[in-house]
């Protein structure tokens, strides 16, 4: 779950003149060759903070991506539903981990990715900083919003970089069981009481816009991607990805008898595409910028939620500390 | 214990997915010891029946070849092509060799 580029005025890439032309030239070669680099080849600095930058925020984006869910667990409608949902938060926990642990690799901590998230340096996916004022805002974000994630993950998996590359396999297997959970409960809903359909509707309309978004700026606003793609960082661009997932979406919409809430879409039979209206790149600037509706709740639950745990993480690390020097003392003595 | 870094000690995990596997790497945790690595591993990479056995171990204890270095190497057994069956010509009348 996430969207690439956020940062509104990302710095340009390129090789630093400081980096030896052979090596910089034997890089591009592998990568252009659909080669993987590992952690301790060889690379331009650049392509280093590019991956540290966007795996970071996939990561905290998975990790903030708990807490609209979260808040639901308690209230789910079901058993069911609520085993579902439970095993869909803790996915979303243990994708977060399979990408600090690949950021790790190109030489960053933890601690400093965790400080950057809590502190508003680094930035996480806007669409995070919506509410999920009712059930149905379930559906629709397993629906679309992990749908739109799977648009943006797929690809992913061939990225150049292999721990960034194998997370996404493991993500992408576990992902299209979020996508199908929640379009189970827009189709249930769909077909309920006349209140229920509406409760659906007013999700999708209220979730559509903001997961088209997640794709990112449209490419001539997204100055990078040109360089992400020939690093094979990226595979494709934020337009091409946002149009297949209207492609893939628009129908299903239409199968269980709800509306997309776009007067201009229609169906260009010469394009073989939908065509789709113009989004708000305002409003997808502000919530960036962490003015979305609940920007500040998220980063208070999330920065108490760490702060309250540090007892339980300096606990365990005295507990270790304890039993390592008993045993050293016992072999000491024995 | 203010300054100093807080973070717990990473740990490489291996999984076997089924007897008559080798374990295989999965991916890091980080975990304060062995036994808290162990179940963290479980949470992380076995949600879904992945593994039947996990190892972990310290990623500060792993010693790794320089990736700079692998044409030394490796180069050594590039070179010597006899050691594959594929180099001897046999009669295509001889069977079973």
């Amino acid at each position: 779950m996430y969207t690439t580029e956020m940062s509104k005025n990302p710095t340009q890439l390129g090789p630093s003149a400081a980096e030896p032309p052979e090596l910089i030239e034997a890089f591009e070669a592998r990568v252009a060759n659909d080669e993987f680099i590992e952690p301790k080849d060889w690379m331009p600095e650049a392509y280093r903070k590019t991956l540290i930058r966007q795996i970071s925020q996939h990561a905290h984006s998975e990790i903030v991506g708990m807490l609209p869910e979260g808040n639901w667990i308690t209230r789910a409608p079901s058993l069911r539903r609520k085993a579902v949902l439970l095993a869909k938060v803790q996915d979303e926990g243990g994708h977060g981990l399979y990408l600090y642990s690949a950021a790790e690799t190109l030489g960053t901590s933890r601690d400093d990715m965790i400080d950057a998230l809590h502190s508003g340096k680094a930035k996480y996916s806007t669409i995070f900083n919506y509410p999920t004022l009712n059930w149905a805002d379930i559906g629709a974000i397993g629906w679309l919003v992990d749908g739109a994630a799977i648009m943006n993950q797929v690809p992913l998996q061939r990225t150049s970089y292999g721990p960034y590359a194998r997370a996404m396999v493991r993500v992408c297997k576990e992902e299209s069981f979020h996508q199908r959970q929640g379009f189970e409960i827009m189709m249930q809903m769909a077909a309920g009481t006349p209140e229920q359909k509406a409760m659906a509707q007013d999700a999708m309309d209220r979730w559509w816009w903001p997961a088209l978004m997640m794709f990112g700026p449209p490419d001539e606003n997204s100055p990078n991607t040109a360089q992400s793609v020939r690093w094979r960082i990226k595979r494709e661009t934020n337009d091409e990805l946002r149009q297949k997932f209207v492609d893939v979406t628009v129908p299903q919409a239409q199968a269980i008898g709800l509306t997309v809430p776009d007067p201009d879409l229609k169906w260009d039979e010469a394009r073989g595409h939908y065509d789709y209206g113009a989004i708000d790149w305002d409003e997808f600037w502000a919530v960036v910028k962490g003015e979305g509706p609940v920007a500040k709740e998220r980063m208070k639950a999330r920065t108490e939620a760490w702060e309250k745990g540090a007892w339980v993480r300096e606990a365990a690390m005295a507990h270790a500390a304890k039993q390592a020097a008993r045993r050293q003392k016992e072999a000491a003595n024995g | 214990m203010a300054n100093e870094k807080k973070e717990w000690p990473l740990w490489e995990v291996f999984i076997r997915a089924k007897n008559g596997l080798s374990h295989r790497h999965a991916g890091s945790v980080h975990a304060p010891d062995a036994d808290i690595a162990l179940r963290h591993a479980r949470d992380t990479y076995t949600r879904r029946m992945e593994g039947v056995s996990i190892w972990v171990i310290r990623s500060s204890d792993i010693a790794a070849s320089d990736p700079a270095d692998a044409g030394p190497i490796f180069e050594p057994a590039e070179s010597k092509v006899y050691r594959h069956p594929t180099f001897y010509v046999v009669p295509d009348h001889i069977k079973h060799i």
